[in-house]
């Protein structure tokens, strides 16, 4: 029994504070980005959720210029552009990605133009590295509060508007007649995205939080119809690959080639592949209070018994 | 400014905004910008990898960009198209952070990749960059009919037998060809900017498709020329004034665009370009 424990969970990983640490702000990540990724993919934005992780890069490697936690950086700039977005977004889905795109583009030529003076100015040397692929195990202990309170001002948007949300985006002109506010609804949305990649960004990396926002939703909406089980199911399943992927980067320090431990975000967006996968080979359930088969299948059987009968 | 090493600079930077002024033209037609941002940046992943293996980065790009467009197009069929899109990027680049820490991590080449680099194009990369260009450019003027009768009209390209998933996947075939040659100069995260900053404003501006690309080309070239011009005084990433340019000529526009409009309440401009490019294939 101990030896399969230690086959699993290399010698030291239990004691290990980093490790606490990781699993800790890598699973509070997780748990946020995948239940406000349910919403994400269900509205079709995840294109935005992508836009506002990139656009997080200039919010981190800024942050290295006046020297306040990424953390900060991440959410301010992620909350900033998802209201520019909102104030230059049309209505059309095909102009909306473009209005997005643009956003999108301004925000890392500004990125790219901190990251520069970060190495020059500041000599801050592997800002650029840190700010684009996470930096899980190396986490200042001090972060903690600051990752709670954005997960938790996420997820209560998030709950508080589930309704709004739902109904504004399965039916906007329904939603407007009932009083919603789409648009303010909407705006709120993008914010908790925006936090959601944030926190994301700060763990496994800015360019990698889409996996982790995207994934678990796209394979919880996969097993189930129901947008509430989705969104819990998501952000357990982004919990369960996030602490997979850190179990297996500390296992992986004596691998080859470079004997220093493959990197936590690489496992985490391979788990998360794996597991979408899996899900595509699960029989797909039919819409929930449909107790009548769909129209193919009666055609089916019904071939199938008119050639029994001949 | 225009000195001997700088010139590789001006020809390729030149290339590359007529090739992303052409192919942003379809982009922004066929409103598929999610799929124009992941190709680039997935791409960088095998950039990462070629540099890992020893091979030629220009190989590197070309392999992973056409396989995140087969990516793309295969797995958009069933399901949503998004989410396919943005699982596919994400896939390589997962791909690309574990290359990268195989290797000695040289911040500075990765910085490079990722935000483009003018100042470091070598004389031998002028060839296989322009024989890429003129192999993006001719395979639109091959297919230019049904690309843009099903960018504009997808109805009426499918009642006249272009087959709408065929083209997407030739058109994402193209966006990895003109990645491949762009990701070196502009870098990965911004090619994206000179591929929609342009014909979004060039758009805004006509509503005839053939002047709209051609004005499209120009102003790609223009912000291609400010921004080599503006890295060189200022000493400042090529990525930067490509990034912000492109939201200027974008955000000009929408300004132009609000300004006619208010002048003539007319035919929208969409569907003025359909009845053009209707007009125009029959």
């Amino acid at each position: 029994m101990t030896a399969i424990l230690n086959a699993v969970f290399a010698p030291g990983f239990f004691g290990s504070a980093p490790v606490h640490l990781a699993l800790l702000t890598g699973g509070v990540a997780a748990f946020v980005s995948g239940a406000v990724g349910a919403f994400a993919v269900l509205r079709g934005q995840s294109y935005a959720g992508h836009a506002l992780a990139d656009i997080s890069v200039t919010g981190g490697s800024g942050s290295y210029l006046v020297g306040i936690s990424p953390l900060l950086g991440f959410a301010g700039i992620g909350v900033l552009a998802a209201a520019v977005m909102d104030m230059v977004g049309i209505r059309r889905p095909r102009g909306r990605d473009l209005a997005t795109g643009i956003v999108r583009g301004a925000g890392l030529g500004l990125a790219a133009l901190f990251l520069f003076w970060d190495t020059t100015h500041t000599s801050t040397t592997g800002a650029a590295v840190t700010v684009l692929f996470g930096s899980m195990f190396t986490l200042s202990p001090a972060v903690v509060p600051l990752v709670i309170g954005c997960a938790v001002v996420a997820l209560a948007i998030i709950v508080i508007l589930a309704r709004p949300l739902l109904l504004s985006s399965v039916s906007p002109d329904l939603a407007a007649a009932r009083g919603v506010g789409v648009r303010a609804v909407g705006l709120m949305c993008l914010i908790a995205i925006a936090l959601a990649v944030s926190l994301s960004a700060l763990t496994i990396g800015t360019i990698l939080s889409t996996a982790l926002l995207v994934g678990p939703a796209a394979t919880a909406m996969r097993l189930t119809r129901r947008p509430g089980r989705a969104a819990v199911g998501a952000a357990l399943l982004g919990v369960a690959v996030t602490w997979g992927g850190i179990v297996l980067a500390y296992d992986s320090f004596p691998w080859p080639p470079s004997h220093d431990g493959w990197p936590v975000s690489f496992f985490v967006v391979a788990l998360t592949l794996v597991c979408y996968v899996l899900a595509q080979l699960a029989p797909q359930r039919r819409p929930a209070g449909r107790a009548t088969p769909a129209p193919a299948e009666t055609g089916r059987s019904g071939a199938a018994e008119f050639r029994m009968g001949e | 400014m225009f000195a001997p090493f700088m010139m590789n600079a001006w020809i390729v930077g030149t290339m590359v905004a007529v090739v992303a002024g052409v192919v942003g033209f379809f982009v922004v037609m066929r409103g598929s910008a999610f799929a124009a941002d992941a190709v680039p940046q997935g791409a960088f992943a095998g950039a990462a990898g070629a540099s890992l293996i020893g091979v030629s980065t220009l190989l590197g790009l070309s392999v992973f960009a056409l396989a995140g467009a087969l990516g793309i197009g295969l797995l958009g069929r069933r399901g949503r198209h998004d989410v396919a899109t943005a699982l596919t990027l994400v896939a390589m680049l997962g791909l690309g952070a574990l290359f990268l820490s195989f290797t000695t991590q040289y911040s500075a080449e990765i910085f490079a990749l990722l935000f483009g680099e003018i100042l470091g194009i070598s004389a031998s990369e002028i060839l296989p960059v322009a024989l890429l260009g003129l192999l993006c450019i001719a395979v639109i003027a091959v297919a230019y009919r049904p690309l843009l009768l099903s960018s504009l009209a997808p109805e009426s390209g499918a009642a006249r037998g272009v087959r709408p998933g065929r083209i997407e996947l030739l058109f994402l075939v193209i966006l990895a060809l003109a990645t491949s040659m762009t990701l070196p100069v502009v870098g990965a995260l911004l090619i994206f900017s000179l591929m929609i900053g342009p014909p979004a404003a060039a758009r805004s501006l006509t509503a005839s498709p053939a002047r709209a690309m051609a004005l499209s080309v120009v102003i790609a070239v223009a912000l291609a020329w400010v921004a080599i011009a503006a890295s060189y005084q200022t000493d400042w990433p090529v990525g930067f004034f490509v990034g912000t340019g492109g939201a200027v000529c974008y955000a000009g526009g929408r300004l132009w665009a609000a300004r006619s409009a208010a002048r003539r309440s007319g035919r929208s401009p969409s569907g003025a370009a359909a009845a053009a490019v209707t007009a125009e294939a029959g």
